[in-house]
């Protein structure tokens, strides 16, 4: 069987659907974190995948190592405020985190 | 009827720049007093004396000063004026010009002629006597200084009255002479009677007064028409009434008005005031205005007649002719010596002399000629009827004067101008000796008025009897003194006119009625003055022995008198209707003050006693034993020089008939001969030989002994006191009417105060129910459109604005829900955006 583009890309998907998921229904403030990786690493495949089926290169691998980078960055913000988070409320659940409600 | 034989002038003026201070002088007095005089009384008197002292003295020497000042200037102008030609014997001063309104233009002038010189001389001389009575008077008066401001100003608007050039100027003395009696018959307001009675002389002389102006507005009116472009009527006047009429509209000062007046022959002509101008224009035949005004008429009437009937009522007013003379009786509520002044001597004489100055306009119309002989010869023996039977002093004199103005209203009437202006100047003389002698009378006998209290004063006042004497003499009409002069040759210029005629229709006969009424009435006026003399001058004195006169048994016998409590009588004195007026109380208003503890009830004067209280330091022991005394040297000078005046004043009058008969000459009377140049109008006289009018001279001598030998065999000591109750018994229901007054004051109460009350009553009603009844229906609807307007805003704008704001918060109720504030809620709605934006865009490709 021949893989082609649609392969990468259906994983590609899977990953993301996967990081919503886990993003819109984890309640711990860590496990979100984590899907916001699942979905950026979605998004690195489809680059790795465009770059080699279509346009040729290395250009998409180069994107996708600066979105590691970023996702990278990202998480050290993310635990941050994480443990802002835990100060605050005394717990991680994001259930309890809704002042924005008042 | 004109002076046809030598041909009429205009007025030769003279111009004189000191006749303003005749007026003047009594004005700065009266200004003095008024604003300084209470404060010279506080500083300079005595505060614990009713005398006042040398403040008192200031008060009169500044009123008095300026009197006789003024008196010196008018003495001077007489001096003047005699040295002048007798025809051009016209002295006059423009001060300034009040306004100029087109063609008419009237300036603050003065004039004197012949008859306002007259005038004049009359009011400053006798003015300054009375002023000087005054002093004595008053002496008590705690307001002395107000009397004596008072008093000034009276003499000023009575010297504009006579001297104005004008009418305007006329007019405001005649106005100014109204409110200065009111004021002073109103000086004692602490009394409601006697601020009553000054609203009344007030009130009854603004009718008057309406139909004064009334006829002036007709006189305007009647000159303007000459104006007119109507052909025939200024068919001798040389220009074009439109083009003066345009060219007079334009000036703006009194100087470019006089230079375009219009003139015909030289002679100003149109609508003035000016009596000068009126005088000319009217006088001056060549001008057509005489004719134009004598085929004017009015809805019918003559126009003329309908001015001289008009100018007339104003002159009922103040002279107090029939109706109009109800205030005057009343007016003796004011101190005596203002009843001298106003009420006989000067103020109600100012009907009589604006009818002899107008006398060029009341000659043209023998019906209103006819008019003003008749109210005055019926008014002569209404009022000396009344005066048979008053007890007050006052009352008697005064119904004696409105008597004597009817004498002088036939005089002017008839045509006999300088009759009846001679007899204005003799009455002035012996009506003031009369008057002050009644008042020296009232403070001998403690302000006693009642001539039932009085009687045997000749003991007591031998000099104001002798005065009273001599002007009662004058006045009932013996040839010793000067009243027989001026009546006798009214009642024979009356006697002997033909022309005089009533509503159009010629009377000849009214002459001679007007002559038996003006005899009849002369017998009442000798009887009523006798009998005043006699009660009051001979028999017992009966002020002080408590006996109260109750054998004449009068209906309303002052009931009050025998009060015997003092403190109360005087209230109880103001109370019987009609009679609250000449409350004896002279000096009430002091009397309350210095009442004090002198309990003067046993002195057994009972109401006499507290209206005299005020007196009692002045009089001391004379007072409290009741003595009658003669009064101070002030009084009894005045009183000397005015009775001399009233016999030397004889001399102005002596009959044509005389003189021919007794020194062959055959000049006229000096007054006639000094008054002909003003009073130019002649009338024709029918001649009797002079044996007729030895006869008719006889009547009058003969009407004045009836009179007096009825008053002294009835009178005469007081001896006949049952014979006279005997006769009123028998003569009850007349005497009842005449007593009363023929109960005219009544008349007036039902025929105009009732009625004038039901109108009053009537729009109070119609303003009560119909307007206030409008007005309230109104408030009603606005009230039930503002409750509508209310409602609507209340319940659909507020409602459709809180729906709004309802709906809202509903809504952001419902929709907060939404907002949960966690993290993952707004990612589902972020989730369910985009998928909507893929759905929409698969399927819009």
């Amino acid at each position: 069987m021949q893989i082609s583009l649609s392969h990468f890309l259906i994983v590609g998907a899977l990953l993301f659907c996967f990081g919503l998921v886990t993003v819109t229904t984890r309640r711990n403030a860590v496990g979100v974190l984590m899907g916001v990786e699942l979905i950026l690493n979605g998004a690195n495949v489809n680059f790795a995948a465009f770059s080699h089926y279509v346009v040729g290169g290395v250009s998409g691998q180069v994107f996708a190592l600066f979105v590691i980078v970023l996702a990278a960055a990202e998480a050290a913000v993310g635990l941050a405020i994480v443990l802002a988070l835990f100060q605050t409320f005394k717990t991680i659940d994001v259930r309890y985190a809704d002042l924005m409600r008042e | 009827m004109g002076h046809e034989s030598t041909e009429l002038v205009p007025v030769v003026v003279t111009h004189a720049t000191w006749l303003w201070l005749i007026p003047l002088l009594p004005l700065v007095g009266a200004t003095i007093n008024a604003v300084f005089g209470w404060k010279l009384q506080a500083l300079f008197g005595e505060p614990k004396s009713m005398k006042g002292g040398r403040g008192k003295q200031l008060v009169h020497s500044i009123a008095v000063g300026f009197m006789m000042a003024s008196f010196a200037v008018a003495a001077y102008s007489f001096v003047q004026l005699k040295g002048l030609p007798a025809e051009e014997r016209f002295l006059q001063q423009t001060l300034w010009n009040m306004f100029t309104a087109g063609r008419l233009s009237v300036d603050l002038a003065f004039s004197l002629d012949q008859l306002s010189m007259m005038m004049v001389l009359v009011i400053t001389g006798i003015g300054t006597l009375i002023h000087v009575f005054s002093i004595g008077y008053m002496a008590e008066e705690p307001a002395y200084w107000r009397f004596f401001s008072y008093l000034n100003f009276f003499v000023f608007a009575m010297l504009l009255l006579v001297m104005g050039d004008n009418f305007a100027v006329m007019f405001f003395g005649w106005e100014g002479v109204g409110l200065a009696s009111y004021l002073l018959i109103a000086f004692w307001y602490t009394d409601p009677a006697k601020a009553a009675a000054g609203m009344k002389a007030f009130v009854v002389n603004r009718f008057g007064d309406f139909g004064f102006i009334i006829g002036l507005m007709l006189l305007f009116w009647g000159l303007g028409g000459a104006w007119q472009a109507r052909d025939g009527l200024v068919r001798n006047l040389d220009y074009v009434p439109s083009v003066e009429m345009n060219s007079n509209a334009g000036a703006s000062t009194a100087a470019a008005s006089e230079a375009l007046a219009p003139r015909v022959h030289g002679v100003k002509v149109g609508p003035t005031m000016n009596f000068r101008e009126l005088r000319d224009q009217v006088v001056i035949e060549a001008t057509g205005v005489k004719e134009h005004l004598a085929g004017t008429t009015v809805w019918g009437i003559s126009l003329l007649t309908l001015i001289g009937m008009l100018l007339f009522v104003g002159a009922m007013g103040k002279s107090a002719q029939i109706p109009l003379f109800v205030w005057l009786p009343d007016a003796m509520a004011g101190p005596t010596p203002v009843s001298a002044l106003i009420h006989a001597a000067t103020m109600v004489t100012a009907g009589v002399y604006m009818v002899a100055r107008l006398n060029f306009l009341f000659v043209m119309s023998p019906s209103a000629m006819g008019w003003v002989a008749l109210i005055g010869a019926l008014t002569a023996i209404f009022a000396a009827t009344i005066g048979f039977f008053q007890y007050d002093i006052k009352k008697v004199l005064a119904y004696s004067t409105v008597s004597q103005l009817g004498f002088m209203f036939i005089g002017v009437g008839t045509g006999a101008y300088w009759a009846g202006v001679y007899h204005l100047l003799t009455h002035a003389f012996f009506k003031a000796t009369l008057f002050l002698g009644s008042g020296s009378v009232i403070l001998g006998c403690h302000h006693e008025q009642d001539m039932r209290k009085m009687g045997g004063l000749k003991k007591h006042m031998p000099i104001t009897r002798w005065t009273y004497l001599i002007a009662t003499v004058a006045i009932a009409g013996f040839p010793i003194a000067n009243g027989f002069y001026s009546k006798d040759e009214i009642l024979w210029k009356a006697f002997t006119s033909h022309h005089l005629a009533l509503f159009g229709t010629p009377t000849p006969w009214l002459g001679p009625v007007i002559f038996v009424i003006g005899l009849l009435a002369a017998t009442g006026t000798s009887f009523y003055m006798y009998r005043s003399y006699y009660m009051t001058f001979t028999g017992e004195y009966r002020g002080g022995d408590g006996h109260h006169g109750d054998a004449h048994a009068s209906p309303d016998d002052h009931g009050a008198h025998a009060a015997p409590a003092a403190a109360a009588a005087h209230s109880a004195h103001a109370a019987p209707a009609g009679h609250g007026h000449d409350a004896h109380g002279g000096h009430a208003a002091p009397a309350a003050t210095a009442h004090g503890g002198h309990g003067h009830d046993d002195h057994g004067h009972g109401a006499t006693a507290a209206a005299t209280a005020a007196p009692a330091d002045d009089h001391g022991g004379g007072h409290h034993g009741g003595t009658p005394h003669e009064s101070p040297w002030q009084i009894t000078l005045v009183l000397a020089i005015l009775a001399a005046g009233s016999v030397l004043t004889l001399f102005l009058g002596i009959p044509v008939l005389w003189q021919h008969t007794f020194a062959h000459a055959s000049t006229p009377p000096v007054l006639e001969h000094w008054l002909e140049p003003v009073l130019l109008s002649k009338v024709a006289f029918g001649h009797g030989t002079p044996a007729m009018e030895w006869l008719f001279q006889g009547l009058g001598v003969l009407a004045a002994t009836v009179g007096f030998v009825a008053a002294r065999a009835v009178y005469k000591d007081n001896k006949n006191e049952a014979a006279l109750v005997a006769m009123i018994e028998r003569w009850k229901g007349t005497w009842t009417v005449v007593y009363n007054k023929y109960y005219v004051d009544e008349l007036y109460e039902v025929i105009v105060l009732r009625p004038a009350a039901r109108v009053a009553g009537s729009f109070s009603w119609f303003d009560g129910k119909i307007i206030d009844g409008l007005v309230h229906a109104v408030a009603a609807v606005t009230k039930g459109f503002a409750n509508l307007d209310g409602a609507i805003d209340k319940y659909l704008v507020d409602g459709a604005v809180n729906g709004v704001a309802n709906v809202i918060g509903w809504a952001g109720g419902t929709l907060r829900h939404l907002q949960t504030g966690r993290i993952q809620t707004y990612l589902y709605g972020a989730l369910g955006g985009a998928l909507v934006v893929v759905l929409v865009n698969f399927l819009i490709s």
